[in-house]
């Protein structure tokens, strides 16, 4: 019997579980783009029929890093950068859990761009989301590795030198097997992306662009969008890798120029997740390690039998 | 310590199969009865460079290293830089005979593979075997060796001559040549180890010789154990099934073996990108219930540091290692130094809140693995093990009895949804992960996928449920709960046995030292007591909390204390005296940082040093006189 018992409990959800009892009103800026990933996110758990029990949404530092204290779920608002390497631990333990890891871009492509090009290279089976306002917000309004380049702010007075990360790219070429780029101005597209990602089997990330109405006025307010994967302008396969890093190339360079494109851009169901992998070589186990230790009647192996004898 | 001991050293290049081979001899004198202890310098190199293993074996307690040694068998090294004008390397091919006779006693054996080394090109090397009335052995070892099976059998050519000049039965290494070796190498070995055997002893007359093996019996089965194997099998019979590492010397050892082991019983191990990661991850699955460890050596640590904080603050259990090398930055990755101790104590902001062990030999290294993953379970907080370079690596023989327990994968306070049910939730529905009230500072936790737990782990301040919370009273209960713990630890590990005397309870004299230290300092107290002078040791095995008690009454025992150590600016002396400052002026300090560690002669000369209040030094070690007066 697993200890987890939240673990695949089949109910009905409401989407109000997912809001905490006690201080249920985030701390961020009227018109924050971050209401956004909160509002989608709470729709799409329901919809991809997991629990608050069961869910543990893994954090980083800034704005974006209170996700999860406006959630009801397991919460781990870990350090700057460092969620993801939370996230995929907590997935091996016990992959039972749904996990969803989120941060800003300043935290994921700046701090933790290390963490997310291995993460993505491993494909661990979890659901990443960038809150990408092109700026750092909660430090009042540095310029961040998605600001496009000239942008100035007070650490850098005679405006950004820097061409700014491609995320999308970026994550294909690492290896995610789904990437995906929303808006919170574009609530529905954003549920759906996010149960799509949640459904999917491996790294799935989203570029979530979340508009910044403190500290990046000069920014878009990303609207109007444009759906790739609706609009009869543009004609790509999200399956065919060469098509989708067109796409994603068209999409940062719009972005720039005033143009947002949002949609699904990659996703290869084909490719098997980390767990998956990593079983495949006998390397994880069938059954979630974190049950072990909840379960008397396990015979634990000791070192007396298993290796001392070779030192005799 | 007594004259009855051999101190075998096998030097080479790195990738000769030094290691190796020490290994399978210090086996084979082990199961002969004898006490053995291995002491290794190597170069950070793949290949090639001046390396070598000593064995050293006696028939009881043999702690240390010794002050020099008396057999050498210098194999020549396949991989020697070839030797130019002006290279400040000089000529490597020489080195494993000419770079190892500073140390070799008077009366010593010298057996040399004249196939590769030339003795003519070691400077002033005749006079220097007339001086010190060494006995040489130019033996051909690379053409036997070749003559028979492989060139990289000299080795074994070079065991059968030791052999034979030591008066050791060919017998035990063949025992041991025969449980290591496929069957295809194992003939020509044989055959190579009996012909140098042979050879030796219808060539050479062997009656001036002195230098011999004991004869030891053991009371009980041995095995052979080096530490970084304790710390291993400590933290695989504490439950440990998770561990997340980077690649790096000498931390590697302790990753490789779990790496191998672990997936056997369903374990996890991740070699992932960098050390921040590692760490993280480990806190990661601790969080998700799992018993996980990380670790790495002083860079590596330094990475580590803020995760180590959030491990604080989330009161999340994991385990680090911090194996130690010399410093500060590359430093010399291959050397031992016990300098990143206030590293250790102190790294990652705010106040720190941790617990922190140092075992001295393997045995410990096992005790110490095991202890360290108790408390961090039962107290939800991280522990750090201390060691380096040298136990990491470092053979000797424990008691087969000493690894035979029953292992415990207790995760302590961890609440079953049953408990979970009955348990404090706040009024809007989230278990209280972190209360103020409990009295042993110690709050039950939850995992992921219980029902009804549901709680926010963060490295921000926060409240009972967990949620970020910058409110004075909040504050100043949590700090005061998650110190409070410390205080439950410390009496917790009060006669915990880890921190251990030595010598007469009686002395006049003490000698204070943690980790790899301590067997030395063991010896160098014998000796001391053996040549009429009054001394004790005090080795602490707990670094944080301190053990002010128990250093205190040892400090008050005696009339002096020399604080000995392996590095250059007395961290070990500073964190007592911070603990214990009245006892300042009675405290000297022994100091060592050029890369080896002690011998024990060195500490006996630095204790007579304390005696005098005088400073000078044959060696290179450096003694701080007392303050005060």
């Amino acid at each position: 019997m697993s200890a987890f018992s939240a673990i695949g409990e089949e109910r009905e959800i409401d989407q109000d579980e997912y809001t905490p009892g006690i201080e249920p009103q985030p701390t961020w800026c009227p018109g924050c783009g971050d209401f956004g990933v909160l509002k989608a996110l709470k729709g799409a758990l329901p919809e991809a029929g997991r629990t608050p029990d069961e869910t543990l949404t893994v954090t980083g530092i800034g704005c974006s890093g209170k996700l999860n204290s406006y959630f009801n779920s397991y919460g781990f608002h870990t350090i700057h950068g460092r969620a993801l390497p939370v996230a995929r631990a907590a997935k091996l333990a016990n992959p039972g859990l749904e996990v969803i890891a989120a941060g800003g871009d300043g935290d994921g492509y700046g701090i933790g761009g290390n963490h997310f090009m291995h993460t993505a290279r491993e494909n661990h089976d979890f659901t990443y989301i960038v809150f990408n306002n092109e700026i750092f917000g909660l430090t009042k309004g540095q310029t961040s590795p998605t600001s496009p380049k000239g942008h100035k702010s007070k650490t850098q007075p005679h405006g950004s030198a820097k061409e700014p990360v491609r995320p999308l790219s970026l994550s294909l070429t690492a290896g995610a097997s789904f990437v995906a780029r929303t808006a919170a101005v574009n609530p529905n597209q954003a549920k759906e992306l996010i149960k799509e990602a949640i459904e999917h089997d491996g790294f799935a990330h989203i570029d979530f662009l979340t508009q910044c109405p403190t500290w990046n006025k000069d920014a878009k307010q990303y609207v109007p969008y444009i759906d790739v994967n609706e609009n009869d302008d543009y004609d790509f396969d999200p399956t065919n890798r060469e098509e989708a890093a067109e796409m994603m190339r068209e999409t940062e360079n719009a972005l720039h120029e005033g143009k947002v494109l949002t949609g699904k851009y990659y996703v290869d169901e084909d490719r098997p997740s980390y767990q998956q992998e990593k079983q495949q070589i006998g390397e994880m186990p069938e059954e979630p390690l974190a049950e072990r230790y909840f379960d008397d009647d396990y015979d634990w192996e000791r070192s007396a039998d298993m290796f001392i004898d070779d030192h005799k | 310590m007594t004259d009855d001991e051999l101190i075998w050293r096998i030097a080479g290049g790195s990738g000769d199969g030094i290691a190796s081979t020490s290994q399978n001899f210090a086996k084979a004198l082990m199961r002969s009865g004898l006490d053995v202890f291995t002491h290794r310098h190597y170069p950070s190199r793949i290949r090639g460079g001046h390396t070598y293993t000593e064995v050293r074996a006696a028939p009881e307690d043999v702690t240390s290293r010794g002050d020099g040694y008396d057999f050498l068998l210098a194999l020549g090294d396949s991989f020697a830089r070839n030797p130019q004008e002006e290279a400040y390397y000089g000529t490597e091919e020489i080195k494993p005979l000419s770079e190892n006779l500073d140390d070799l006693r008077e009366g010593g054996v010298i057996v040399y593979d004249s196939g590769l080394i030339d003795a003519d090109e070691v400077p002033n090397f005749d006079q220097r075997v007339e001086e010190n009335n060494w006995h040489v052995f130019p033996l051909d070892l690379r053409g036997l060796a070749r003559e028979k099976g492989r060139e990289v059998m000299r080795n074994t050519a070079g065991v059968g001559a030791t052999c034979a000049i030591a008066d050791i039965p060919v017998e035990a290494i063949e025992e041991l040549m025969e449980d290591a070796m496929p069957e295809k190498i194992l003939e020509p070995n044989l055959e190579i180890l009996n012909e140098a055997y042979d050879a030796v002893l219808e060539d050479y007359d062997l009656s001036g010789v002195e230098v011999s093996c004991p004869d030891g019996e053991h009371e009980e089965e041995q095995v052979l154990v080096n530490g970084s194997e304790g710390i291993a099998y400590g933290a695989f019979d504490e439950g440990c099934r998770f561990i997340a590492g980077y690649p790096m010397t000498p931390w590697t050892e302790v990753f490789t073996i779990m790496s191998k082991v672990l997936p056997d019983v369903g374990g996890i191990s991740e070699q992932v990108e960098d050390e921040i990661a590692a760490a993280s991850l480990a806190i990661g699955a601790a969080h998700t219930g799992v018993k996980a460890m990380s670790g790495s050596s002083g860079g590596g640590f330094a990475l580590m540091s803020e995760p180590l904080g959030l491990a604080e603050m989330s009161e999340t259990p994991i385990v680090l290692l911090e194996a130690a090398r010399a410093g500060p930055s590359t430093g010399m990755p291959t050397k031992p130094e016990q300098a990143d101790l206030e590293h250790v104590l102190y790294t990652s902001q705010g106040d720190s809140n941790r617990v922190v062990f140092a075992p001295a030999d393997p045995a410990e290294a096992y005790d110490h693995a095991r202890r360290a993953f108790e408390i961090a379970y039962e107290y939800q907080i991280p522990t750090i093990i201390l060691y380096d370079q040298k136990l990491s690596g470092e053979y000797r023989n424990v008691p087969a009895s000493h690894f035979d327990r029953e292992p415990n994968p207790d995760i302590g306070q961890t609440l079953t949804e049953e408990q979970i049910a009955d348990a404090p939730h706040e009024p809007g529905g989230k278990f209280q992960r972190f209360r103020h009230d409990p009295e042993d500072g110690v709050s039950p936790r939850s995992v992921p996928g219980q029902k009804d737990g549901r709680f926010l782990a963060s490295g921000n301040e926060h409240n009972e449920a967990g949620h970020i919370s910058e409110d004075p009273d909040n504050r100043v209960a949590q700090v005061d709960r998650r110190t409070r713990k410390l205080e439950t630890i410390r009496e917790d590990l009060d006669g915990n046995g880890l921190n251990v005397t030595y010598g007469p309870e009686d002395a006049d004299y003490g000698v204070l030292a943690f980790g790899s230290m301590v067997g030395t300092v063991e010896e160098a107290v014998d000796r001391l007591n053996d040549d009429d002078e009054s001394v004790k040791a005090l080795a602490v095995g707990e670094l944080a909390p301190f053990p002010e008690e128990e250093v205190r009454e040892f400090i008050e025992s005696v009339d002096r204390v020399m604080v000995v150590e392996m590095n250059a600016s007395a961290q070990f002396r500073g964190l007592t005296q911070k603990h214990l400052g009245e006892y300042g002026p009675k405290l000297s300090s022994l100091l060592k940082y050029n890369g080896n560690p002690f011998e024990p002669g060195e500490v006996v000369e630095g204790f007579h040093n304390t005696v005098a209040d005088e400073e000078p030094t044959d060696h290179q070690t450096t003694f701080v006189p007392a303050g005060g007066d």
